[in-house]
């Protein structure tokens, strides 16, 4: 590890070693790093013969350097290891000193002027968000089958679901996962599933069942490194064809893709209103790092508000209800079993406004030919809707800048801290163009926004630029520059830095 | 007395496009009449079916319908029965649909006992594809899949399978007793647990070889030859009578029944609070919720 991350520290930072272990190469470190090399191994073995602790000691010399206050040191360590090995704790705390000690024999803190501030701040991950902002949402059924990145979504709401009313299943395989989130949702509770691509791609002809259905789900796709089973544990954006192309034929969907856990949090219980307003799978986009990362975030408002859409039990008369009414809007009323005197069915053939089926004996004849245009015609409407009621692109950062990233997801945060160093360092003016609604697309506002463009870079992490092909697709608008990643790792802020430099050199 | 629904109320406006003769419609009926019996409030019933010629059936019905996608009706039902579980669940369709392209849910629903009542119009052929073998389709019988050799597969017997998977009431009946096809759809829905009821349900287009003649000659009812139906290891006996063992008899009516299982909506924790549908959305108390985080 000393051989990946050497190069990374910066300039007035320092690499803490062992000294009887493998060492910084002096060729290969920047200018003006500290080497801080402590007997890692042999302080944690005086404290206890197998060495385990010796991280510990050399965590201890990050906290001097920091100039962190200890009592956070020792409280997390009473954190892990409770009340039930007091020992265990009072061992760490010793080791944790040996490496604070060491470090004061060696020059002492880095002085970078820190300030810490004593108020506690919420630590996690974009998928604990992304669980918060369903349960804020009030979803009740979550069913998924393992796969990572998206297992901790299940492992999470298994946990702390049952408490909420929340009915949390592993299923047999993701093609029940979406079956029975079909279910769950017809059946009117808010429900929900989750996986990656590969999931995902097995669930395809049931997210278009209810499209086809009108009933309201969401669905989460955490990607990974593709294709087929990939790189499991590396991140990429390479799903977004896959999300925008699910299901045979044409049924009206959104596509939100958080940026950040706060966006986790509300698009995903932005996903639940949406679902249940236009009556169709919303999909939320996100990835491995941001599903999967840690970040600290403010508290979220739970107070989110909470739209079900329209009902026919809600001063409608049962006589004459007519589940899948061609309307303006192309929302019909919707009724859940239970309900009396509302009954009707929902089918995935094509129907006519009442659910009978127009595929079997009356598909063809020239009135049916009618019925089934104006049915598929009312679905699509929806979509009308979707874009009114989605997140519009936003553009970040300086007006009249030189250069503008184009970004979805989760590449937010290493190019806002690229573009504040380029602006810092060599002074030239980005800001970035982003989307936390890929679909429907906001083309008007886009192409508004595109007008003031001088030039422009599209960070994507894929191999074809998923989201550049749909841009231009949407708008005409083809980027000057396209960086795109998919070796597995996320982008970097040094990564976007330098290529905000080559393009605008 | 009066009963407050009528035979007819379970009737819906739609009439059924099968064949005539189609063995369906004894099924269609019997559900009818089983429903009628128990005098189930249509509205409080939902039936879930897949694709295929049987999973036409709910359109033909004046309860809630949801006619899914082939071979996923049994996982959108367990979905509707957890959102929420006073609603009497049933699923419909072929054999083609839950012992072929649904076969894996088949055994994971069983497994979990939920309290659904499954009925599989079983003919041994792909009926609205106009005829390829079927998962049950009779070694060496020919279809427009098979035509030179005829089926070369073993078929499935859903029968022995339900035993093994874990349901809990296991019955096969047959479209030429409507009457007897009707008790077993009723004391079915009214058991609690996981009910699978495999009709033997005759096509009359696509399969020339299992046709009604071919089972009023080989049909025997359990029940009437001393089956002890609490009896597993005799349930494993008779279940494999017909196909395995020989195509001379078939045993017809309740092969296996038990009500000491739970079901799975008996042990699922979040179902506790009540119906999930009828629970309040939102969050009580976000702080705690959020202080693990801290």
């Amino acid at each position: 590890m000393m051989d990946v991350h050497q190069a990374d520290v910066i300039e007035g930072g320092a690499i803490v070693y062992d000294v009887d272990g493998i060492k910084p190469e002096p060729g290969k470190i920047r200018k003006n790093v500290r080497l801080i090399g402590i007997p890692l191994r042999k302080k944690a073995q005086t404290l206890s013969p197998n060495a385990l602790m010796r991280n510990t000691v050399a965590l201890g010399a990050a906290v001097q350097l920091f100039d962190l206050d200890f009592r956070h040191v020792e409280s997390a360590f009473r954190d892990i290891w409770g009340d039930k090995k007091p020992e265990i704790v009072q061992q760490n705390i010793q080791a944790a000193r040996l490496g604070a000690a060491a470090v004061d024999e060696m020059g002492g803190s880095l002085h970078l002027g820190l300030t810490y501030s004593n108020e506690p701040k919420y630590l996690m991950t974009g998928n604990e968000a992304l669980c918060l902002g369903a349960l804020a949402a009030g979803v009740k059924f979550l069913a998924q089958y393992p796969m990572t990145p998206a297992s901790s979504i299940l492992h999470w709401m298994a946990l702390h679901g049952p408490a909420h009313g929340v009915v949390v299943k592993q299923v047999e395989d993701e093609l029940a996962a979406m079956n029975m989130t079909v279910g769950a949702g017809f059946a009117g509770v808010r429900a929900m599933t989750a996986t990656s691509g590969g999931g995902f791609s097995l669930m395809v002809e049931a997210i278009g069942q209810a499209g086809m259905t009108e009933t309201p789900l969401v669905a989460v796709l955490v990607q990974r490194s593709g294709p087929s089973t990939g790189l499991p544990t590396k991140t990429e954006q390479g799903d977004l064809n896959l999300a925008l192309g699910a299901g045979q034929g044409d049924w009206p969907r959104a596509i939100l893709a958080p940026r950040n856990p706060e966006e986790c949090f509300s698009l995903t219980a932005q996903a639940f209103n949406l679902a249940e307003i236009y009556q169709t799978p919303i999909i939320v986009i996100s990835d491995l790092y941001l599903g999967e990362g840690y970040r600290t975030v403010e508290k979220f408002d739970f107070n989110v508000p909470i739209v079900r859409g329209m009902m026919a039990a809600d001063g409608g008369t049962a006589k004459g209800f007519r589940r899948y009414e061609i309307t303006d809007s192309g929302v019909s009323p919707r009724a859940l079993p239970g309900t009396k005197g509302f009954q009707f069915i929902g089918a995935t053939d094509e129907h006519m406004e009442n659910g009978e089926l127009i595929s079997d004996v009356l598909a063809g004849l020239p009135e049916y030919v009618e019925e089934r245009r104006k049915m598929h015609e009312k679905r699509m409407r929806k979509l009308d809707g979707l874009r009114k009621d989605t997140p519009r692109p936003e553009l970040w950062g300086s007006k009249n800048a030189d250069l503008t990233l184009i970004l979805w997801g989760s590449t937010w945060g290493p190019a806002h801290e690229a573009i504040l160093a380029a602006e810092e360092g060599q002074g030239v003016k980005v800001n970035s163009l982003e989307f936390p609604t890929l679909f429907p697309f906001h083309v008007e506002e886009t192409q508004q926004m595109l007008r003031g463009v001088k030039q422009s870079l599209a960070v994507e992490g894929n191999y074809t630029g998923q989201f550049t092909r749909l841009l231009r697709a949407e708008t005409g608008y083809k980027p000057d520059h396209f960086y795109g990643r998919y070796d597995g790792e996320p982008f970097a802020s040094r990564d976007i830095a330098e290529k905000i430099l080559e393009v605008t050199a | 007395m009066k009963l407050e629904f009528e035979m007819d109320t379970y009737k819906s406006e739609i009439k059924p496009t099968w064949c005539p003769g189609c063995g369906d419609f004894a099924v269609l009926k019997s559900l009818q009449m089983a429903m009628h019996a128990l005098q189930l409030e249509p509205w409080n019933v939902l039936i879930v079916s897949g694709i295929g010629c049987s999973s036409n059936l709910p359109h033909f019905l004046s309860t809630y319908g949801f006619h899914a996608i082939h071979g996923r009706a049994l996982p959108v039902a367990e979905g509707a029965k957890l959102a929420n579980p006073d609603l009497n669940v049933i699923v419909t369709g072929g054999d083609g649909d839950g012992y072929g392209i649904g076969v894996g849910h088949f055994i994971h629903a069983m497994r979990r006992n939920f309290d659904i009542t499954y009925l599989v119009m079983n003919n041994q052929i792909y009926g609205l594809t106009t005829g390829q073998a079927s998962p049950t389709s009779e070694k060496g019988m020919k279809t427009k899949s098979t035509p030179i050799e005829g089926v070369i597969e073993n078929p499935v017997d859903p029968i022995s399978l339900a035993l093994a998977s874990g349901a809990t009431y296991v019955a096969r009946c047959f479209s030429g007793d409507v009457k007897g096809m009707a008790d077993l759809v009723q004391k079915g829905i009214e058991h609690h647990g996981f009910a699978l009821i495999d009709c033997m349900s005759p096509c009359v287009t696509y399969n020339k070889v299992n046709t009604y003649d071919f089972f009023r000659s080989r049909v025997y009812d359990l029940q009437k030859e001393g089956h002890d139906s609490k009896d597993m290891k005799a349930a494993f006996a008779k279940a494999i009578e017909w196909p395995f063992v020989q195509r001379d008899r078939i045993p017809l009516g309740l092969f296996y029944r038990t009500e000491d299982v739970p079901t799975y909506e008996d042990l699922e924790p979040a179902l506790k609070k009540g119906p999930p549908v009828r629970q309040p959305l939102g969050i009580e108390d976000p702080d705690a919720l959020l202080s693990e985080f801290l």
